[in-house]
């Protein structure tokens, strides 16, 4: 699908966790979006924070498109104080999504590592809505507050197992741990998450022989293939999270360099 | 100037025709492909690729960029396909393009590298010119400079051995972190070179307070955007009074008001770097602007706009 810059109208704003908001964006160009891919948005018009942020597509309804992010520096604390109908610049849609090729066989499950829940609720609505699936869906966070579109998800017909760090809710320990408990060898894994969840998801679903599709998170320039900034080590060398990713094959990534 | 007669942006760089005086800096257009989706690439006065090696370079470990003030670090690391994979995979979508291209060449530390990457191109229909990146390695014992580009004899003994290995314009591109950035550019004049380009980026670095450790793997990286701006046309400007041969000028160069400025001050041809990142439109919206601003002064050509700088 081809990339555009454009800019598009935020429409909504609301947050939805401590330092957690969800915004939406009248932003028509993105309507073509697949689960997976993600927008590199100017949070200024301005020089200084100079680059595009990247932000996962988090769900799309028609023209409207959202996205669910955390305020954790200067450029999305800029981002949290956009108001409704406020423009802002956007490049998309980029990167590579998920794979359908195994939903009709095998049960989706999806585990969400705190803001990995980003790129999986779009997932999760076209699994449901389009292919007639319902992912078991797991939200691994460090506690209670932080556990995000638990709800939405279960809104959706997904059934939903929560993993805090701290056990204030759920599970206690970490999502992967979770996981060990309810993988089924015929299930296929989608997972979003900090890098230490997915490399130990990615050994998990090696040694029970289960196909996992994983999306990464990278320091990103440009975000449309061009810099070279956000390389990332696989069986066949450097691949570019922003173009040949960010969806990868469990089976592809090399984890070198982390 | 009458009211239909549009102004003259054409330049020159040697024998090399631009039909407009905007090109990207190397190694912020990739080899163009990923820019074709935003806007019209048959638009530019040129096109200067990533570099190219003899061999093929799988980059730098990550982290290789992180921004700062109005800016951005990278050590990318010049991760490149070679000169091999760059024929095979990257010439033939520029080749279609039908807009001139110069291919940005490096050695990895053998300074004879760069004849042999000179040799290959002079072939190559779809290559209107040369630029030598010159801030590599300088492994050839001589003086205490560590990058060829910091060494005015280095640089030049490179430029006069790919000026026998080909008939291509050669341009050569300038670091600013020297003490004289002019002189370096009278010595590679003298050597042969058809034109400078200038400013690599800047020697910089950033560290995590929370980690301590540097932000990129490498430690230290190249700095760019508009926050170099400053230093990147006092060095334009300096060498302009030096030489004769044309000057390409980059560092912080965003728009047409950058690219403006730069012309006054004596550039030729002006690139757009960083910004190609943030707005991959930026090339584009430069050459209707420097347009506007012509006909809006009512100067009918560049060549009565470049070097006018009441300074």
């Amino acid at each position: 699908m081809k990339k555009r810059e454009f800019r598009a109208t935020v429409s909504d704003k609301r947050k939805v966790g401590p330092r957690h908001f969800l915004m939406r964006l009248d932003a028509k160009p993105l309507a073509g979006a697949v689960p997976g891919q993600f927008i590199m948005v100017r949070v200024t018009d301005t020089r200084a924070p100079l680059l595009r942020r990247p932000f996962g597509v988090h769900s799309v309804d028609g023209d409207v498109v959202s996205i669910l992010f955390e305020t954790v520096g200067t450029a999305t604390g800029l981002l949290s104080r956009a108001c409704r109908g406020d423009e802002l610049g956007i490049i998309g849609p980029l990167g590579s999504g998920f794979s359908f090729s195994r939903v009709a066989t095998r049960r989706p499950v999806l585990v969400a590592g705190g803001m990995g829940v980003a790129p999986l609720y779009f997932l999760a609505q076209r699994l449901t809505k389009r292919h007639g699936r319902s992912p078991l869906v797991l939200i691994g966070s460090r506690d209670k507050a932080s556990v995000l579109r638990e709800k939405d998800f279960r809104a959706l017909g997904c059934e939903v197992k929560i993993s805090t760090d701290d056990g204030s809710k759920g599970f206690h320990g970490y999502v992967t741990r979770l996981l060990e408990k309810t993988l089924a060898p015929g299930d296929e894994i989608f997972a979003c998450g900090p890098k230490p969840m997915l490399r130990e998801l990615c050994r998990m679903a090696a040694a029970r022989r289960v196909p996992a599709q994983v999306s990464l998170e990278a320091h990103m320039s440009c975000g449309f293939g061009a810099c070279l900034g956000c390389a990332v080590s696989t069986a066949s060398g450097y691949a570019r999270v922003c173009q040949e990713g960010p969806v990868f094959d469990a089976k592809e990534l090399t984890w070198e360099g982390t | 100037m009458g009211g239909h007669v549009r102004p003259d942006l054409g330049v020159a760089i040697g024998d090399l025709r631009l039909k407009n005086p905007v090109t990207v800096a190397s190694g912020t257009f990739g080899y163009a492909r990923e820019f074709s989706d935003f806007f019209d690439l048959r638009k530019l006065g040129a096109i200067v690729t990533k570099t190219v090696t003899l061999k093929p370079r799988p980059g730098n470990p990550m982290p290789r960029t992180c921004e700062t003030p109005a800016g951005m670090l990278n050590s990318i690391g010049l991760e490149n396909p070679g000169i091999e994979g760059f024929i095979n995979k990257k010439l033939p979508f520029l080749e279609e393009l039908g807009v001139p291209v110069i291919l940005s060449i490096a050695s990895e530390g053998d300074p004879g590298e760069f004849v042999a990457l000179a040799e290959a191109a002079d072939s190559l229909d779809g290559v209107g010119a040369l630029e030598l990146n010159i801030s590599c390695p300088n492994v050839s014992g001589k003086g205490r400079c560590a990058l060829i580009s910091q060494d005015p004899e280095q640089a030049a003994a490179v430029v006069r051995m790919v000026k026998k290995a080909t008939r291509k314009p050669v341009i050569t591109k300038l670091s600013p972190n020297v003490t004289d950035i002019a002189s370096i550019a009278a010595a590679v004049e003298e050597a042969g070179s058809d034109a400078v380009s200038l400013i690599n980026t800047l020697a910089g670095m950033a560290v995590d307070i929370e980690t301590r450790r540097p932000r990129l793997a490498n430690v230290t990286g190249g700095l760019s955007g508009p926050a170099v701006r400053p230093v990147a046309l006092r060095m334009a400007w300096e060498v302009f009074r030096r030489v004769k041969i044309p000057v390409i000028a980059m560092g912080g160069i965003t728009d047409a008001r950058d690219a403006l400025e730069f012309i006054i001050c004596g550039a030729t041809v002006v690139c757009a770097g960083t910004v190609n990142f943030v707005e991959p439109s930026a090339p584009a919206k430069m050459i209707k602007g420097i347009e506007d601003y012509l006909i809006r002064k009512k100067i009918p050509s560049l060549s009565e706009l470049r070097g006018t700088v009441k300074a």
